[in-house]
C-alpha cells in the first residue's frame, strides 16, 4: 500500500479515536446538569471520566501534529480555512478543560454551578462545530488553485452541515448517556438509561438522515456499506441498552460512531480536501502529503509506539472499570470564609 | 495593524502565556515525583503530606498548561498556513512525535496518578508520576527541537518546485547541535522556577503561620533553595555554550544582544547603557572588557562581528534589505533574562545562609517569598523573547522570512477576533488561576490520613474533583 494511504489511514484513525473516546467525554459534559440532579451526582457523573478526558483529548493533538507532518497542506487549508469555527472550539475546549479541572477545587456550591455551565457549553460548543466541519469537508469547500480556502464563514453553515452538527451532538449524548449508564449505580445509573432509550432514537433518525445525504452529496457502495453497519451498531446498541447490557449498549454506539467517522473518510478518499470550485483543484492524499521519507520515518516511529499508547491508555480504563457510586459530600451552600488558619 | 502584525502579536501573547506554565509543570511535577519518592522510601508523614501539598498546587498549574498548549498545536494552521506548508514536511514530525510520546504519556498517567491514591499498589503509583516526568521532558525535547529547527535549519533540502523544505535526515533534526544546548538550558532554567516557587510557598508559611508543619515546610524550603541553585549554576554554564552556538549559527543575534554596531576585538560585554541604541550615541555604559568575546566564542582575545558589517553580507547574500532584528529589544532582554534570573539564585543563597543549621527564617524573609518564583519566570520570558525576536526577520534562519509565513487567506478581522478574543480569555484565567493558587497555598498541608483507613475504591482523592 502507498505510504500515502496509510498515513490517511492513521489519521482517519487518528479521528475516529477522538470522536470514540470524546464524544462520550462531550456526551457526558451536555449531561452533567441534566441527569446529574444534586451536587453528590454531580460530582459522580464528573468523576466517570475524570481520570481519562485530558488523555481523550490528546488524540485530537495528535491528530493535528500528524496531520501537520504527514499532510502539511490540508493542516494548512483546513485550519487556516476554518478559522472561526476552529477559534471556537479551541475556545470552548479551554473553558471545559479549566473547568473539569478546577471544579473540585473549591467547596462552594455556587463557584461549582458555575464550572459546570463551563462544562456543558464546552461540551455542546465542540460536538455542534466538529460536525459542521466533517459535513463541509465532506460536501467540499472552496479552495482555488493555491489550496487557499477562498469561502466566507456564512459558506460553511449550509442545512447540510448545521444537520451533521447536530447530528454529532445527538449521537454524543447518547453515547454519553449509556456511557453514564455504564459507569455508575443505582438511580443515576437508571436516569441516565432511560435517558439515552430516550435520546438514542432522535439520534438515530438524525444520524441516518446525515449519513443518507451525506452519501448523497459524496460516496460510492464502500462507504454506505460502512455506514449502514454504523446505522445498525447504534440500533442495536439502544436494544441492548433497553435490556440494560450497557457493557454491550457501549460497544454498540461506540462502534456506531467509529464506522460513521471512517464512512466519511471512506467517502472523500482519495481527496482529504474536495474543491467545490474544481475538482481539479482538491487536497489530495498525494498531492498534499510529506515526502516519502518523512512518511516512512513517521511509520517506523508510530508503528513501534502506538501499540505502547495503546496498552496504557487500555490500562487506565481497566483499573477504573469499576461503577462510580454516588456519595454524599460535604460541601457548604454559601462561600466558606477563608480557610487559612492563623494570618 | 495588518494580519501579519496580529498574527505576530497573537503568537507572541499565547505562546508567552503557554510559557509561564510550563516552567512550573516541567519542574514541579519531578520534585513532586522527589518527595513522593522520599515518602515512599522513608515513610515519614511529612513527604506524603509535601507530595499531596505540592501535587494539588502542580495540577492546579497544569490544567493552563494543557489548555493553552491546545492553542499553540492548531495556531500554526490558523494563523501561518504558509509556513505550515513550507516546513510541514521537516517542522512536522517532532510534534507529530511530541503527542504521540509525550502528551500521551502525560495526560494518561497524570489521570492514573490524581485517581490512583487508593487503587493502585503504591510503588506502581509512584512510577506514575515519573511517567508524567517522563512525558513532560519529552515533550520539552520534542518541541524545542522543532523550534531549533528554525533557529538552525538542518537535515533538510530546499524543493524549489514545490516551494518548500524537506526533510532528508530525521536524526540531523533531532541532534541539531541548537537542541543539545537549548534543552538543557531550558530546563535548567525551568527548575530555578519550581525550585524558586517551592521554596517560596515554604517560606510564606514559616514565617506567617510560625509554629505550624516547620519542619515539613523547612525541608521544602532548603530543598526549593538548593533546586535553584543547582539549576542557577546549570543555566550559567549551559547559557554560556548556547552564547556560542548561537554565534556560530546567527552570529547576528549575538550581535544584537550587545547592539554591537561595529566589529570588535576584542569585545567587551555592557552590563547597562543609557543612551540611543540605534547606535547613533551612547551616553553612558559600564562595560566588563573581553567579556563578549568569551561568551560569543570562548577565548577572550577574539573578534566579534558588529551588525554593519553583517548587515552588508547578507544583503549580498539575500538581496537588499534589512536582516537585524529589534536592537533595544534583544538588548534589554538578554541583560534581564541574566540579571533577573541570577538575582534569583543570589536569594536562594541568602536563604540558605540565614537559615542555616536550624535557625528559624527571619520575619523579613516574607518579603522574598513572593518575587523569588517570579524572577526566573520572568527571565523565562525575556530569554524566549530575545530569542525569538532576535530571529528576526526570519522565521525560518535564513530561508523563510516571517512576512512569508502568513495566511494568505484568513482577514484581518478574523485574526483580531481570536487576538482579543484569547488575550481577554487568558486574563480572566489567570485570575483565576493565581486566586486557586493562593487559595491552596494558604490552605497548608493536609493531616495525614490514617493508613488503615478502609479501602474506598471509589472514592477519589480530595484534590480530584
Ligand atoms: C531562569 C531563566 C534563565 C536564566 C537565569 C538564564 N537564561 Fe538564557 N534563556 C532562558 C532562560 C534563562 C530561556 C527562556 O529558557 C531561553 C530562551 C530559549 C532558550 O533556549 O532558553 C534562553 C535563551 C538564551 C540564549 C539564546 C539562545 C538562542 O537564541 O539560540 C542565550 C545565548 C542564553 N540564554 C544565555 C544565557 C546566559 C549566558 C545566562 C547566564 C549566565 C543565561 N542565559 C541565564
Ligand atoms: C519551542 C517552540 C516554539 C516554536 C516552534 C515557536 C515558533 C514561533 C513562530 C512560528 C512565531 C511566529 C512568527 C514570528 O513572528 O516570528 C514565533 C514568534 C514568537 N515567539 Fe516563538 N516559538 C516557540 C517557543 C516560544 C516560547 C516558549 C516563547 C516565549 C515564552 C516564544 C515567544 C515568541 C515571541 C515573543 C514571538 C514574536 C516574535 C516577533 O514576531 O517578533 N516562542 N515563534
Ligand atoms: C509553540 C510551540 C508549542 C506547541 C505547539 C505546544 C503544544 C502543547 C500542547 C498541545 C499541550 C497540551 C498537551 C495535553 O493536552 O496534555 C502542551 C503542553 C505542554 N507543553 Fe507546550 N507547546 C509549545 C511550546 C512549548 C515549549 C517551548 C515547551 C517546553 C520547553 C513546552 C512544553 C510543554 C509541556 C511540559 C506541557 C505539559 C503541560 C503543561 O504545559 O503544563 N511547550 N503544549
Amino acid at each position: 500500500m502507498e505510504l500515502t494511504t496509510i498515513w490517511f489511514i492513521v489519521i482517519a484513525g487518528l479521528w475516529v479515536g477522538y470522536f470514540v473516546l470524546e464524544g462520550f467525554d462531550f456526551g457526558v459534559g451536555i449531561l452533567l446538569r441534566v441527569l446529574g440532579r444534586d451536587e453528590p451526582e454531580r460530582r459522580a457523573v464528573i468523576t466517570t471520566i475524570g481520570p481519562v478526558w485530558d488523555g481523550n483529548e490528546v488524540w485530537l493533538i495528535v491528530a493535528g501534529g500528524a496531520t501537520f507532518a504527514a499532510f502539511p497542506e490540508w493542516y494548512a487549508t483546513l485550519f487556516s480555512g476554518f478559522y472561526l469555527p476552529l477559534f471556537a472550539i479551541l475556545v470552548a475546549l479551554i473553558l471545559r478543560g479549566v473547568a473539569l479541572e478546577y471544579r473540585g477545587k473549591r467547596d462552594d456550591l455556587v463557584w461549582r454551578s458555575r464550572m459546570d455551565t463551563m462544562i456543558t457549553i464546552g461540551s455542546v460548543a465542540p460536538a455542534l462545530l466538529w460536525g459542521i466541519t466533517f459535513a463541509n469537508l465532506v460536501r467540499g469547500v472552496p479552495i482555488d488553485s493555491s489550496h487557499e480556502f477562498v469561502g466566507s464563514l456564512g459558506s460553511l453553515l449550509s442545512p447540510f452541515a448545521l444537520l451533521g452538527g447536530v447530528a454529532f451532538t445527538a449521537v454524543f449524548v447518547a453515547h454519553g448517556a449509556i456511557f453514564l449508564a455504564l459507569k455508575t449505580t443505582g438511580e443515576l445509573r437508571q436516569r441516565a438509561n432511560r435517558f439515552a432509550s430516550l435520546t438514542g432514537l432522535a439520534a438515530a433518525v438524525l444520524a441516518v438522515g446525515f449519513l443518507a445525504w451525506a452519501h448523497g452529496i459524496r460516496g460510492d457502495l464502500a462507504s454506505a456499506v460502512v455506514a449502514g453497519v454504523a446505522a445498525v451498531a447504534l440500533l442495536a446498541g439502544l436494544v441492548a441498552n433497553r435490556f440494560g447490557r450497557e457493557g454491550w449498549a457501549f460497544l454498540g454506539t461506540a462502534v456506531a460512531v467509529a464506522l460513521a467517522v471512517v464512512s466519511l473518510f471512506v467517502a472523500m478518499f482519495p481527496d482529504v480536501m474536495p474543491s467545490s470550485l474544481d475538482p481539479a483543484w482538491s487536497l489530495t492524499t498525494t498531492n498534499a502529503a510529506s515526502t516519502p521519507y518523512t512518511l516512512k520515518a513517521l511509520t517506523i516511529i508510530a508503528g513501534i509506539f502506538t501499540p505502547l499508547v495503546l496498552l496504557y491508555q487500555g490500562w487506565t480504563y481497566w483499573v477504573f472499570r469499576k461503577r462510580i457510586t454516588v456519595e454524599p459530600v460535604t460541601v457548604s451552600t454559601v462561600t466558606p470564609p477563608q480557610a487559612g488558619p492563623v494570618s | 495593524m495588518d494580519t501579519l502584525d496580529l498574527a505576530r502579536w497573537q503568537f507572541a501573547i499565547t505562546t508567552v502565556y503557554h510559557f509561564f506554565f510550563v516552567p512550573v509543570t516541567l519542574s514541579l511535577v519531578a520534585i513532586t515525583a522527589g518527595l513522593q519518592t522520599a515518602w515512599v522510601r522513608t515513610g515519614k508523614d511529612k513527604y506524603l503530606r509535601l507530595t499531596k501539598f505540592y501535587g494539588k498546587l502542580f495540577l492546579i498549574n497544569i490544567a493552563m498548561g494543557v489548555v493553552t498548549g491546545l492553542v499553540q498545536e492548531f495556531q500554526f494552521g490558523m494563523n501561518w498556513s504558509d509556513y505550515s506548508r513550507f516546513v510541514g514536511d521537516v517542522f512536522g514530525a517532532p510534534l507529530a512525535l511530541e503527542g504521540l510520546l509525550a502528551f500521551f504519556l502525560e495526560s494518561t498517567f497524570i489521570g492514573l496518578w490524581i485517581f490512583g491514591w487508593d487503587r493502585l499498589p503504591k510503588k506502581i503509583h509512584l512510577a506514575c508520576i515519573w511517567m508524567v516526568v517522563l512525558g513532560s521532558q519529552l515533550s520539552a525535547y520534542f518541541i524545542l527541537a522543532a523550534n531549533s529547527w528554525m533557529q538552525n535549519p538542518v537535515g533538510f533540502r530546499y524543493n524549489a518546485e514545490r516551494g518548500r523544505a524537506e526533510l532528508t535526515d530525521i536524526g540531523a533534526v533531532l541532534t541539531n547541535k541548537v537542541v543539545l544546548v537549548t534543552y538543557p538550558h531550558t530546563i535548567f532554567a525551568a527548575f530555578m522556577v519550581g525550585g524558586a516557587f517551592v521554596a517560596g510557598v515554604a517560606i510564606w508559611h514559616l514565617v506567617r503561620h510560625k509554629g505550624v508543619d516547620t519542619d515539613a515546610f523547612r525541608t521544602a524550603m532548603r530543598l526549593g533553595a538548593v533546586v535553584v541553585l543547582v539549576a542557577g549554576a546549570g543555566v550559567a554554564l549551559s547559557g554560556d555554550q548556547q552564547g556560542k552556538v548561537m554565534t556560530e549559527v546567527q552570529p547576528m543575534k549575538m550581535a544584537a544582544a550587545e547592539a554591537l554596531y561595529q566589529t570588535e576585538k576584542p569585545a567587551s560585554f555592557s552590563i547597562f547603557t543609557i543612551g540611543t541604541l540605534d547606535g547613533s550615541r551612547e551616553i553612558y555604559s559600564l562595560k566588563v572588557p573581553y567579556l563578549l568575546s568569551f561568551l560569543a566564542t570562548g577565548h577572550f582575545e577574539d573578534e566579534v562581528k558588529g551588525i554593519n558589517s553583517l548587515q552588508e553580507a547578507y544583503e549580498q547574500l539575500y538581496g537588499p534589505g534589512s536582516y537585524h532584528p529589534n536592537i533595544p529589544l534583544t538588548y534589554w532582554t538578554f541583560r534581564l533574562m541574566i540579571g533577573v534570573g541570577m538575582a534569583s539564585a543570589v536569594i536562594a543563597v541568602w536563604l540558605l545562609w540565614t537559615t542555616r543549621r536550624g535557625r528559624a527564617p527571619a520575619g523579613w524573609l516574607a518579603w522574598v517569598a513572593l518575587p523569588l518564583p517570579l524572577l526566573p519566570l520572568a527571565a523565562n520570558s525575556f530569554g524566549w523573547i530575545f530569542t525569538e525576536t532576535g530571529r528576526q526577520p526570519w522565521l525560518v534562519f535564513g530561508l523563510l522570512p516571517t512576512a512569508a509565513g502568513v495566511s494568505p487567506g484568513t482577514t484581518t478581522s478574523e485574526v483580531l477576533t481570536s487576538m482579543i478574543g484569547f488575550t481577554l480569555l487568558y486574563g480572566a484565567l489567570a485570575v483565576v488561576e493565581v486566586k486557586l493558587m493562593f487559595r491552596a497555598i494558604r490552605a497548608g498541608l493536609d493531616p495525614v490520613e490514617s493508613d488503615d483507613a478502609p479501602d474506598q475504591p471509589d472514592k477519589p482523592l480530595s484534590f480530584a474533583y
